[in-house]
This record gives structure tokens, C-alpha cells and sequence, in this order.
């Protein structure tokens, strides 16, 4: 798997579902409606700055709230290549893999990362490098189960194999 | 094996004789669920994934509550679709509004849901029904759309902790303060991915409705569900209303708890949670000179018949403040026709309080009471995030609703002694 490469965006801790995308923009549904309005309420800018591979650094809890599943699409649709946070939220968890937007636990790489720092991150290794630094850092790995589901190509194929196998 | 109620619960839905807190386990499901926000997308992924038909008619609906009756063209798009899905798949159940109401609060009224079931939502909040002893816990839009084609799905089974409320009581406290004390003491992931098993004598001297409120915001703390042991309160709302056979569990006495917190009923004071996070709890009493523009008086988490009557035991015989606009949404038909009859909409509306039809509104800034920039509203809701019920620079206090409504007429937040209101009749002060 090639590495992904982009510059980090940082956020603190307990960011939620409507900080990510606002309740007023649930009557839409595409990747890319949603994605003009990504963080708004956290960072106004943010969708008009962010650029494709970037990576989103986050504190405790990222993603607690709402089940929306328009948090990851919005995220993914707007170029973001990967979150990587001390923990998150159990629903935004598994929206995640879900949708198909990678992320990673790794606290020592959330307090070593500076936003705008230039970061390379294997999904298959877990690990991170922080280019403008030089240090590198090793996410936690994913449990047996979720890496099921990703070689799976998600939760609604890996249920199809699994009907059909039974 | 001892087992708490969780366990008992998720091992029958697996077919197992036991399950421990880490196994991950594949669930059968007793009902699934989403809703204007979260359907519309499962039911674009359940199509793109080339599913043609769900596991089990009986078992699933689409229900539209959170922008209800629709508020602009984009939400009507998306109720079309839910309403267009439910014919074609045969779904035997479709609510549209005049029958519809506040999913958390209708699908229990109606029935639906019931002791011992495995409930899979697509909204946080599904872990509402915890209070009748279900497991129940949300999801987004992918995992709906595997439940609604399988019926079936996967979970890990959560570490169980318990929160043991014992004695009585003070008065005007409500679940709704248990909840926000709750929250305050352990933090918004204080009990992330557990399971919350709410226990001792002032919890079953709850009512239902005040149970349903603890259970709700369960996920404001993280957890991934909340449940109380089924009694003779819980059976009896249950007869003659759920439409399966109830299966009542209990943990064992012996049980692995992977934390216990216990506290006395009487050391949990009237709560405000002041923005940003529900966990930003502090007494009622001390919070001074707040000035308001707007109180909502409704929602998934206090929207129900006794939350109704609360506000009403407040706001009878007195007047809204003048600046303030206070809103009461019930919850569903069945409460709004309850609320009817039983006089609260004089009082309502002698209070110059308005009365929405159910829906989430304004909650989540939907609309029915969306705040200006600048503007301060308390809400008996389960959320005060950034922008939660407009732009991003008004604020939203949770409370209750006697605070709620007391606020609304002293305009600034208030509690109900602080407006000089008697403390509550003694047939009132348990609930």
C-alpha cells in the first residue's frame, strides 16, 4: 500500500458531530454537498484550505454526537486522507470504516504533531512520519475484526460473503 | 457464568450461553430503524450494495422526525425516498405526520420495542431504550443498511458500568438531573464504548418517562448503551402495548462490573449543563443572572407526558417573560392528545407559551425555534454543542423542564424556588 502524505490539521479534544457538519446542512447527502461545509462551526475555513491528502489531528473523543454518517463522508469528500486521534467515539469508529475513511489511534503522535507539519502515514504499518520533525510514530494496530472488514472492501460486502458462505 | 443484563441479552441474540465483555459477537436483531437524517443514506448504500430485499418487513421502519413535516425541499426530498422505500420493500409499518412522532419516544409508546430486545438505530440516541431493559445502540447509515438486509450485526460486547443511585430524591429532581449529574462527574467519554447499567432504590422509584430520559443520554457520556433491569414499573407499561413477548433479564448478583460508582439520590441537585458539552454540569442554583431569549420544552429526552406536566406545574398561573419565547413540542400524537386532554395547553397557552406538532426541530437547529447569533436559549434537550440549535454563536443550557420552564418566566435561568413556586405535590416529587 502506497503511504499517504499531507499536512496536518490539528483540532483539540471532544470534537463533535455538528462541529464537523452542522445540523443545518443534514438535508443534503452527497460527498460533495457536505464537504463544502467540513468543520465549519470549528474553523469557518477550513473546506476553502484544506487540500487533498491532508490529515486531521485530533485530542480525545473525535467524533462524539450524532450517528450521522455525513461527519466521515464530509471528511472524506473533502480530500481528507486519514484522521488520526487519541481516541474516538464509538459510532463516528465505526462510521468510519464504514465509509471507507482510514483512521488511527496514536496519542504520542497527536501531542508530537504541529499543525501544518508534513506527515506521511502507512495504513498497512501504522506507521507515521512527521517529515518537518523527523520523528516517526506507531499507531495502535487494527483489531483481527476491523482488518476483516476493510480486506472485506467494508461492512456491506463482507455481510454478502458472509450470507453467501452460510 | 454470571452475566449482567447486557450480556444476557447480547449471548440469546448470538445463540450463545455466554458472551464476556471484548467478544465480538454477531447480533440478531428484534427491530432497526432510521430516520430523515440517516435512512435516506442507508437506503442509497442498502441499493448501491445491490440488495433487493430486507430481511424482515415487520422489523424495520423509516420513520421522519427530526425535520417533521418537512422544513424545506432537500428534507421533503428525503422523506419521498423513505416513504417510496417503505412501499416498495412492503414495510409494515410507515409513519407520516399526523401519525408520526419523536423516534425514541414513539417506537416504545407504540410497542416496538420492548424488554430484551436487540435494537439497532441509526441515531445516537437509540439508547433510549435501555429504560425497558433492551439493548439498544445507534448506529450511521452502513450498518443500518447491512441490519435492514441481514438482520443481523456485529458487536463488540461492552465492559458494564455501573451508576447506583440510592435513597431519595430531592424535590424537583428529576432522571433528567440524574443524567446531567451523571455526565458531569465522569465527562463526555467517561463510559465511551460501555455499557451504563443505572441500579439502586431511587432509580426504580422512577417512572418510566424519567427512565427513558437517563437511558437517552447515555451516549452524552460516550457510552454505547444505557439499561435499567426491567420491574413491576417496567411491566406494566409494557402490557398490553409491546407487540412481542417480553424477555425479562436481570445481571447476577455476582457479575463483573468493570467500574461501580454509587451515589445518594439526595446529593443530586436541580442541574444546568451550561455550553458547550453536557459534561459542563453545575448546580441550577448557582448559575445567576443568565439572561435568556428562548426555552424548548421537548425532544427524545424530555418530551413525554410527565415532562409536560412538570412545565405545566410551573408555568400555571404564570406568564412567560416578556422576552423570552418558550416553546413546548410533545413528542409524539398519542402525548400531544394526552396533553389535550388533561387542560396543559391552557396552561400553555395562557402562559403564552406556543405548541409545535412533534418533531426534533429545533434541537438540532432544525427549525421550530432556531436561534440568531447571540442568543441564549435553556432546553430540555440532550445536546449543547457548538451551533447545536443554530448559528454557531448562540448557546444552549440543558436542563429539565421544571428549570426549563421556570427559566422561561423569570427570563433569566431560574429554578422553581427561585420563582417562588410550592415544592411539588408528593405524588409528583418521585418522577
Amino acid at each position: 500500500m502506497t503511504a499517504l502524505r499531507g499536512h496536518a490539521w490539528t483540532f483539540g479534544r471532544d470534537v463533535d458531530t455538528d462541529l464537523i457538519i452542522p445540523a443545518r446542512y443534514l438535508n443534503m447527502k452527497t460527498a460533495e454537498e457536505l464537504a463544502a461545509h467540513v468543520m465549519e462551526d470549528a474553523d469557518p475555513g477550513f473546506a476553502g484550505k484544506v487540500r487533498p491528502g491532508d490529515i486531521i489531528v485530533a485530542k480525545e473523543n473525535f467524533g462524539c454526537g450524532s450517528s450521522r454518517e455525513h461527519a466521515p463522508i464530509a471528511i472524506k469528500g473533502a480530500g481528507v486522507s486519514v484522521v488520526i486521534a487519541k481516541s474516538f467515539a464509538r459510532i463516528f469508529y465505526r462510521n468510519a470504516f464504514n465509509t471507507g475513511l482510514p483512521i488511527l489511534v496514536a496519542p504520542e503522535a497527536v501531542d508530537g504533531i504541529n499543525e501544518g507539519d508534513e506527515l506521511t502515514v502507512d495504513l498497512a504499518s501504522g506507521e507515521i512520519a512527521d517529515l518537518t520533525t523527523g520523528v516517526t510514530y506507531q499507531a495502535q494496530p487494527l483489531p483481527p475484526f476491523m482488518q476483516e472488514l476493510v480486506a472485506a472492501g467494508g461492512l456491506l460486502p463482507y455481510l454478502k460473503t458472509r450470507a453467501a458462505a452460510s | 457464568m454470571a452475566m449482567t443484563i447486557t450480556e444476557k441479552i447480547l449471548a440469546r441474540a448470538a445463540g450463545q450461553e455466554s458472551v464476556a465483555p471484548g467478544d465480538l459477537i454477531m447480533a440478531k436483531l428484534d427491530f432497526c430503524f432510521g430516520n430523515d437524517v440517516t435512512a435516506p443514506v442507508a437506503i442509497d448504500e442498502f441499493e448501491r450494495a445491490g440488495f433487493d430485499r430486507v430481511f424482515d418487513p415487520d422489523k424495520i421502519v423509516v420513520i421522519p422526525d427530526h425535520f417533521t413535516p418537512n422544513k424545506d425541499i432537500k428534507s421533503a426530498g428525503l422523506v419521498r425516498q423513505m416513504r417510496e422505500f417503505s412501499k416498495q420493500h412492503g414495510l409494515t409499518h410507515w409513519y407520516d405526520v399526523g401519525r408520526v412522532g419523536v423516534e425514541h419516544a414513539f417506537f416504545p409508546e407504540q410497542g416496538l420495542v420492548g424488554p430484551g430486545d436487540v435494537v439497532l438505530g441509526a441515531d445516537s440516541h437509540t439508547c433510549t431504550y435501555g429504560a425497558l431493559g433492551a439493548f439498544a445502540t445507534g448506529v450511521g447509515s452502513t450498518d443500518l443498511a447491512g441490519a435492514m438486509a441481514m438482520g443481523e450485526a456485529w458487536f463488540r460486547v461492552p465492559e458494564s458500568h455501573r451508576f447506583a443511585f440510592e435513597g431519595a430524591l430531592g424535590p424537583y429532581v428529576t432522571g433528567k438531573d440524574i443524567a446531567l449529574f451523571t455526565i458531569g462527574q465522569i465527562g463526555v467519554d467517561g463510559a465511551l464504548y460501555k455499557a451504563m447499567e443505572f441500579t439502586g432504590s431511587a432509580i426504580r422509584g422512577l417512572s418510566m418517562d424519567s427512565r427513558f430520559t437517563i437511558c437517552n443520554m447515555a451516549i452524552e457520556a460516550g457510552g454505547k448503551s444505557g439499561i435499567i433491569a426491567p420491574d413491576d414499573i417496567t411491566k406494566a407499561y409494557v402490557e398490553g402495548r409491546f407487540r412481542r413477548e417480553p424477555r425479562h433479564y436481570t445481571s447476577d448478583p455476582d457479575a463483573w462490573y468493570e467500574k461501580t460508582y454509587s451515589w445518594k439520590a439526595e446529593d443530586v441537585p436541580l442541574m444546568v449543563a451550561k455550553p458547550h458539552l453536557p459534561s459542563n454540569t453545575q448546580p441550577a442554583d448557582e448559575l445567576i443572572s443568565i439572561k435568556i431569549d428562548q426555552v424548548v420544552i421537548g425532544s427524545c429526552t424530555n418530551g413525554r407526558i410527565e415532562d409536560l406536566r412538570q412545565a405545566a406545574d410551573i408555568l400555571r398561573g404564570r406568564k412567560v417573560h416578556k422576552d423570552v419565547r418558550c416553546i413546548v413540542i410533545p413528542a409524539t400524537q398519542a402525548i400531544w392528545r394526552q396533553a389535550n386532554d388533561e387542560g396543559l395547553f391552557d396552561v400553555f397557552l395562557d402562559a403564552e407559551a406556543a405548541v409545535s406538532a412533534p418533531t426534533c426541530g429545533p434541537c438540532l437547529g432544525g427549525h421550530m425555534g432556531v436561534l440568531a447569533k447571540g442568543e441564549r436559549a435553556v432546553s430540555t434537550t440532550n445536546r449543547n454543542f457548538v451551533g447545536r440549535m443554530g448559528d454557531p454563536g448562540s448557546e444552549v443550557y440543558l436542563a429539565g423542564p421544571y428549570v426549563a420552564a421556570a427559566s422561561a418566566v423569570a427570563g433569566y435561568i431560574a429554578t422553581p424556588d427561585q420563582i417562588g413556586a410550592p415544592t411539588p405535590a408528593e405524588g409528583r416529587r418521585r418522577s
